[in-house]
């Protein structure tokens, strides 16, 4: 009991690592390839390639004056950016990185935990991310933050649905709510080749979700200054930063374990196989982000009312009736 | 399955300390030096008007009505879906009315207009 709890802390704080890690160079990462996409070099000065650069930032940022607004809820501006990060970070818990592997005689897993709910988990910590920004929005006291997280939680109504609309397919085809399960269940065919519309309606439903462009309005420095984080500075600052970049790499891993097979792969290591296709989605997320234009704040309700939820229903009703017709 | 839930309990303590520990940590190293013009709201650099805590007109709140229903209708949807297969054509009827309920309602909502920008 005792070695189970203590492998299971270590392998808390191996994944929760890794994760931060992950955000800091995706960071740099978007960086770089935004300045490539726009002909520009990018930071390459701090360390090789400009690989140190993350880790001047994060100093930077901590020795950096730290002050709660005169006008603010004082508790509740403090409390908002840790919402963030920790529902961020929650759903690191039941995402899969490999199959169960053996070490030093004991087989360990590659995952936290392996719930048999752990779809809804992952949504449910991914929407609680975004009472984070409502509540740094509000408490700032500051027309601009208050606008920036009406218009995200304006967002998350409209895009929830997509989401959740899209998952279902998912489960569909799988039979399960874990994780695990739905990962195995792409042995043979990943389900970005059976479940198409929902791929893509799970994509523009991710890209509302993280509030990352062309669905970037809660924070559209052209309107907002910086919309939520308008008044944060320093490390408070950073802390939305990073709910926002570990909300990208866990909208590339979910795309990753319910579209694109998981950790399957042929040749080589499982882990890899992971890590390499959550890359590959993460950098869709900053293409994308250098290639469409930000969307109105009707449009995008619209769009999300009108064009994702009826295409979800519909795919819905289409994957039921083909599993019931196959048995 | 309990003992899994256990570990989602020690992830999320590990993640909250994790997240709490820079708070501390800047409010240990970082400097002080605020004064009163420091502290104001920002407002694009001229004096602040007003409080932003004032009545503001949510233009969507139709749309929050409508998908606080949708939200609870799609919960429904999920242990369906995982026992779809072995449900076979009875649970592929009876949810297949219950989609169509829950289309009619959306466009109910539409014609009605909770669609608009308003």
């Amino acid at each position: 009991m005792a070695a189970t709890l203590l492998i299971d802390a270590i392998k808390s704080a191996v994944i929760l690592g890794g994760v931060l890690t992950a955000f800091a160079y995706v960071t740099l990462l978007e960086r770089r390839l935004l300045a490539r996409f726009q002909l520009r070099v990018g930071p390459n000065r701090v360390g090789p390639l400009g690989l140190l650069q993350p880790l001047a930032d994060g100093i930077k940022l901590i020795f950096k004056e730290h002050f709660v607004p005169a006008g603010a809820d004082r508790l509740v501006y403090l409390v908002a950016p840790l919402i963030t990060v920790v529902a961020a970070l929650f759903v690191y818990a039941v995402i899969p990185i490999g199959p169960p592997v053996r070490l030093f005689g004991r087989e360990v897993t590659l995952y936290v935990a392996d719930v048999n709910i752990g779809v809804l988990l992952v949504l449910a910590a991914s929407s609680i991310g975004v009472y984070g920004i409502i509540l740094g929005g509000w408490a700032s006291d500051n027309k601009y933050a208050l606008l920036g997280g009406l218009r995200s939680s304006a967002q998350v109504i409209s895009y929830e649905l997509a989401l959740g609309l899209a998952v279902l397919g998912v489960v569909l085809a799988a039979g399960s709510l874990s994780l695990v399960d739905i990962v195995r269940a792409q042995s043979h065919l990943w389900f970005i080749v059976t479940q198409p519309a929902a791929f893509v309606l799970f994509l523009i439903a991710a890209f509302a979700e993280t509030n990352r462009a062309p669905f970037d309005l809660p924070e559209a420095e052209q309107e907002l200054i910086a919309g939520y984080q308008t008044e944060y500075g320093g490390f408070t600052f950073a802390m939305f930063y990073l709910g926002e970049y570990v909300g990208v790499i866990t909208m590339g891993a979910l795309i990753t374990t319910l579209f694109l097979g998981g950790w399957q792969g042929p040749l080589l290591p499982p882990v890899l196989w992971f890590l390499i296709k959550v890359f590959a989605v993460v950098c869709v997320f900053i293409w994308v982000r250098a290639t469409l234009p930000r969307l109105r704040y009707d449009q995008l309700m619209a769009l999300g009312w009108r064009v994702l939820v009826p295409a979800g229903l519909l795919n819905l009703a289409v994957t039921a009736l083909v599993i019931v017709a196959r048995g | 399955m309990l003992l899994d839930w256990g570990y989602v309990a020690v992830f999320a303590i590990v993640g909250a300390i994790l997240a709490a520990l820079p708070l501390l940590v800047i409010w240990l190293i970082a400097p002080r030096s605020a004064y009163p013009q420091k502290l104001e709201t920002y407002e694009s650099g001229v004096p602040t008007i007003g409080q932003a805590w004032s009545q503001f007109n949510v233009r969507y709140y139709l749309f929050s009505l409508v998908f606080v229903v949708f939200d609870v209708e799609i919960i429904y949807l999920y242990p369906w879906a995982v026992v779809a297969r072995s449900g076979g054509a009875l649970a592929f009827v009876e949810i297949l009315i219950f989609l169509v309920i829950l289309t009619l309602g959306l466009v109910y909502a539409w014609r009605k207009g909770a669609l608009e920008w308003v």
